[in-house]
């Protein structure tokens, strides 16, 4: 998917931009309002996030004059601003959602994908392996023309593999990438939703395979 | 009878004397005395003992622990005892209102505060109040105008008169005004009041007029028929004999009422019983034992009733003829008006 | 205690003042000057008496004739009842009347010379007039005094000064009544700007634009220079806030963001653990200072709270809906039961919000991961929510609400202690109740009951 983020804080603005690239997705990055235009008028995105306090003016007036003229693209807005009252103007202003700084990337991911399926999905988002066919963004795989619906850590976890097939994942690794760091959870986490994904796939020829003692991997055959 | 009461007054007198009282210089006519209580009132008065005897006693029944002393004498008397002698009484009644005015103006009467049941004409100031009214009349004897009609007015008495000098001459009486503290007080009055009193007074000196020094006996010899008009006779003593040959006549250009005036003199030993008499003869129980006793009692109502009826202002006027310059030019003038050759 | 100066009272107590001193001045003078004019009116009556009776005197042959008017003697009369003393002098020599009448200090002429004299216990006004009168050819100067005690012109200064007083007393209450009017009406603008004032909500920081009386305008225009520093002091106070936010949060998303890239490069185990403690430190400070922020703006909100014409369960269904991709990712998800038809309520957006978000957070945050947290709203306006979740722990449902009371079983969950202390302090200021209960068969229900409009 191709982003365009609007972030004037060097550091924060590289960091988001290097962890959208090491999902793969394409990023352009403006550090002004300015620059924001500019892109948007060469290139078109998937999503812009957007941060309201920018040097050359309030994220705000972007997104009202974004939502005068007739360019669909969905916003959301990354705010320092945490109060109920900032909370209920932004999405007065038309963003289609708003995450609070500091953000966990899982959750922008989530609210991403909520935004995208509620625009109905602009983005061709299938990923095919083996006979898998995984739409992310509708939450669904297909085995063989049989479509399951997932649940969002599965989901997760399978949009994981699937990026790396073949390729073992460690089970720090999924932990990382599927539950929160704020909450706890019990040390075979990773072992119950890996459980209940090889449940989802049953009868595909890709299968999640355990190569103990490192991690999980995804293979077919 | 005069000459009994003056030698009675001397013996009371002398009998005073007993009482450590200073001799009476004023020419007494009679002391009376009612009562026997410890306290005296003395009063000085120009009526008669005889009349004013139901009143005292109705007073004293009342006041069973007084003593009414009761002295009589004329009004130059009575005026010269408190004026000149400053004798000790404890109220002073008399019929010349000028000269009880004449008291009051110079300081010889207390005040007394009990004089707001009079109308204001009956009283000045709080020193010199009204205890009776008494209107001054003529009388005509009926049969002496047989044919001619009775006068109503001063004006028809003078054409009266004139027309029948012959009828009249001699038989027309009227006070002496230099006898008789009253009749200067109505001469003086009829002066002031009209010219038609002069007109009447010189065309009753050509009638010789007979002179008195008191209305009872002009009265009486209209009554024997001495007399066929009195003029100006006080009512009061023509209402108390009454009699159908007599007819009394109340001018209708002005009928004079003389006020019968009381004060309480400052020269009192007891001014507090002076002052209770007083308010008893003010009382409407003291005016109706005056009135049966021949005094009419001081009345608003019977004033307006009658417009001819003009009391005697009791006000600074009276003073004008009290002055002895004025006194003898008055008198000199009347005489040479009234009595002539 | 000292009550409070009071303007009408002043005002009323000024007018009452000017008044009663009028009416006085108005007393003195009415008193003085008729009093002047009763002696001025005695002196003619008198001067004339006087000039009568001088004038009655005739020379002839034999001396002075006296023929005194009864009218002068009597007109003294028609003014009221005083004595009345005279005395006729020829040359010096009294020919009538009171010889110890006391003469004037200058030979008086034809005009009457009035002086005033004690004589026989009393006051008396004496006038007196001076001519010649031939008499047997020779020329004679005679003098007429004519005295008037002052009784009347007591007696009728008295009634003149109890009408003065009368009226004085009139007029004074006539001008009470009038300063008790015009204190009143006076401050009327002054009560009027007060009651507008007063009636301000609490964010109504406009300038006051009534048009007052001219006298008011330095108050008024104090009163908005004083409501322009209170708003530019809370515009500052909020942007300060809101900056320090930013100012925070912006480098806490960076530590994070970083910190997540990190940790998705990081192979060591050691390492991971540390980057992971890191993100949840930044994660409770982040939540904190947020809960902080709701907290203070819920306590501020709560003195006024504004009256928004809501429905309860759109905002709620809203809220939900904005929450739901944080329940996804722990695979949790809100069963909504709405009642059929709108749930209209009349109460504080901001504070409603808060209310319900704080009792929704609750619930995903101390919800067991795979389970459905059921919220439910029936239409007389109670919101229920409950979890699968730990309970409450030891100190129950009032050891709770408590400000910065955490439950004893929660020790691995990022918070701040402040959650139902928001929603417990935002019910209240809707009118409502917040309760809290554990649920059978394991977990907590929160109940927050709202007032409908």
């Amino acid at each position: 998917m191709r982003f365009l983020l609007v972030e004037d804080t060097p550091d924060l603005g590289q960091a988001v931009l290097d962890r959208l690239t090491l999902d793969g997705h394409g990023v352009d990055w403006a550090r002004s309002l300015a620059e924001a235009e500019a892109h948007l008028a060469v290139s078109s995105y998937d999503l812009i996030l957007l941060d309201i306090m920018l040097p050359d003016g309030d994220g705000r007036d972007f997104l009202a004059a974004h939502r005068r003229v007739p360019r669909d693209t969905p916003v959301i807005v990354m705010t320092a601003r945490a109060g109920v009252s900032d909370r209920v103007a932004l999405l007065d202003t038309g963003a289609d959602d708003y995450v609070t700084k500091p953000f966990d990337f899982a959750e922008l991911e989530a609210r991403v994908r909520a935004v995208l399926r509620r625009r109905g999905g602009t983005a061709q988002t299938q990923v095919i392996y083996a006979d898998l066919v995984f739409d992310p963004l509708g939450g669904t795989v297909a085995v063989g023309g049989d479509v399951r619906d997932l649940r969002n850590r599965e989901l997760r976890l399978l949009e994981i593999l699937m990026a790396g097939p073949g390729r073992i994942f460690s089970k720090g690794h999924l932990h990382d990438r599927l539950l929160s760091a704020s909450e706890a959870v019990s040390d075979n986490a990773i072992e119950v939703y890996v459980g209940r994904l090889r449940k989802k796939l049953s009868g595909s020829a890709a299968r999640i395979e355990t190569v103990r003692g490192v991690g999980y991997r995804l293979t077919q055959g | 009878m005069r000459d009994l009461a003056l030698a009675l007054a001397l013996t009371l007198t002398l009998i005073g004397g007993l009482f450590a009282r200073p001799a009476l210089a004023f020419e007494i006519e009679e002391v009376a005395t009612f009562g026997a209580g410890a306290q005296v009132v003395s009063v000085l008065s120009t009526t008669d003992a005889a009349v004013f005897a139901p009143v005292i006693a109705g007073y004293l029944e009342t006041r069973p622990d007084l003593t009414v002393r009761y002295t009589v004498a004329n009004s130059q008397q009575v005026y010269a005892a408190i004026a000149g002698d400053g004798a000790a009484f404890d109220l002073v009644i008399s019929s010349a209102m000028d000269l009880q005015m004449k008291l009051a103006n110079d300081g010889a009467a207390r005040a007394f505060d009990g004089g707001g049941v009079l109308p204001d004409w009956a009283r000045w100031r709080d020193r010199l109040f009204a205890v009776a009214q008494e209107p001054v009349v003529m009388i005509a004897r009926r049969a002496d105008f047989a044919g001619l009609p009775l006068p109503q007015s001063r004006a028809d008495l003078v054409a009266l008169l004139r027309d029948n000098a012959e009828r009249f001459a001699g038989r027309i009486g009227t006070y002496d005004p230099a006898g008789s503290g009253a009749g200067y007080l109505f001469a003086t009055q009829d002066a002031r009041q009209s010219d038609s009193a002069w007109r009447l007074s010189e065309v009753a000196g050509s009638l010789h007029p007979q002179l008195y020094t008191a209305s009872a006996a002009m009265i009486d010899d209209v009554q024997s028929g001495r007399l066929a008009l009195a003029y100006n006779v006080l009512g009061s003593y023509a209402a108390a004999r009454p009699d159908p040959g007599m007819v009394v006549i109340q001018p209708a250009d002005f009928t004079h009422v003389l006020l019968r005036t009381a004060l309480v003199p400052v020269t009192s030993t007891d001014p507090a019983a002076g002052a209770g008499f007083l308010s008893f003869l003010l009382s409407p129980q003291g005016q109706a034992l005056l009135a049966d006793a021949g005094l009419p009692p001081v009345s608003d109502t019977t004033i307006t009733a009658a417009p001819q009826l003009r009391p005697i202002r009791l006000d600074p006027g009276l003073l004008v003829y009290v002055d002895p310059m004025m006194r003898q030019k008055f008198l000199t003038e009347w005489t040479a008006a009234v009595v002539q050759p | 205690m000292r009550r409070p100066a009071s303007i009408r009272r002043r005002l009323l107590l000024q007018g009452i003042g000017v008044a009663a001193l009028l009416a006085l001045v108005l007393y003195l003078a009415v008193r003085g000057v008729a009093g002047a004019a009763i002696q001025t009116v005695q002196d003619s009556v008198l001067g004339t008496a006087t000039v009568v009776i001088a004038e009655e005197l005739r020379g002839g042959a034999d001396g002075i004739s006296v023929d005194i008017p009864y009218a002068a003697f009597s007109m003294l009369g028609a003014v009221g009842e005083d004595r009345v003393f005279y005395r006729i002098l020829v040359g010096d020599q009294t020919v009538t009347g009171y010889p110890d009448l006391p003469l004037p200090d200058v030979v008086p002429g034809l005009t009457p010379a009035f002086y005033t004299v004690p004589y026989q216990d009393a006051q008396v006004r004496v006038g007196a007039v001076g001519r010649s009168v031939l008499v047997d050819g020779n020329r004679v100067d005679v003098t007429v005094l004519l005295g008037q005690t002052r009784t009347a012109q007591a007696v009728i200064s008295a009634q003149m000064a109890n009408r003065a007083a009368g009226l004085g007393l009139g007029i004074f209450a006539l001008a009470a009544v009038l300063a008790l009017i015009s204190a009143r009406s006076v401050l009327a603008p002054v009560h009027d700007l007060a009651l507008a004032v007063g009636r301000r909500g609490p964010q109504d920081l406009r300038p006051v634009r009534r048009a007052v009386p001219r006298e008011l305008v330095p108050l008024v225009a104090a009163l908005n220079g004083l409501i322009a520093r209170l708003r530019s002091a809370l515009d500052r106070t909020e942007s300060f806030i809101t900056e320090a936010a930013h100012h925070v949060r912006t480098p806490l998303a960076t530590v994070r963001m970083q910190t997540e890239v990190a940790l998705r490069q990081a192979t060591d185990d050691a390492t991971r653990a540390s980057l992971r403690n890191v993100i949840r430190a930044v994660d409770n400070a982040a939540r904190s200072t947020g809960q902080m922020l709701d907290h203070a703006s819920v306590i501020y909100r709560s003195d006024q709270p504004t009256q928004d014409a809501l429905d309860l369960a759109v905002v709620l269904r809203d809220l939900v809906g904005q929450m739901a991709p944080t329940a996804d990712m722990r695979d949790m998800a809100f069963v909504l039961d709405l009642p059929v038809g709108p749930v209209p309520l009349s109460a504080d957006r901001l504070l409603l919000e808060s209310a319900l978000r704080n009792l929704l957070d609750n619930a995903l945050k101390y919800g067991t991961a795979d389970t459905d947290i059921e919220v439910a709203l029936t239409s007389d306006g109670c919101v229920t929510v409950c979890d699968r979740g730990r309970g409450l722990g030891g100190g129950g449902a009032a050891a709770l609400t408590g400000r910065f009371a955490r439950g004893d079983n929660v020790g691995d969950v990022v918070g701040s202690g402040l959650g139902l202390s928001i929603v417990r302090d935002a019910a209240r200021a809707c009118g409502g109740t917040f309760t809290i209960s554990p649920r059978p068969g394991g977990g907590t229900c929160a109940t927050l009951h709202l007032p409908l409009r």
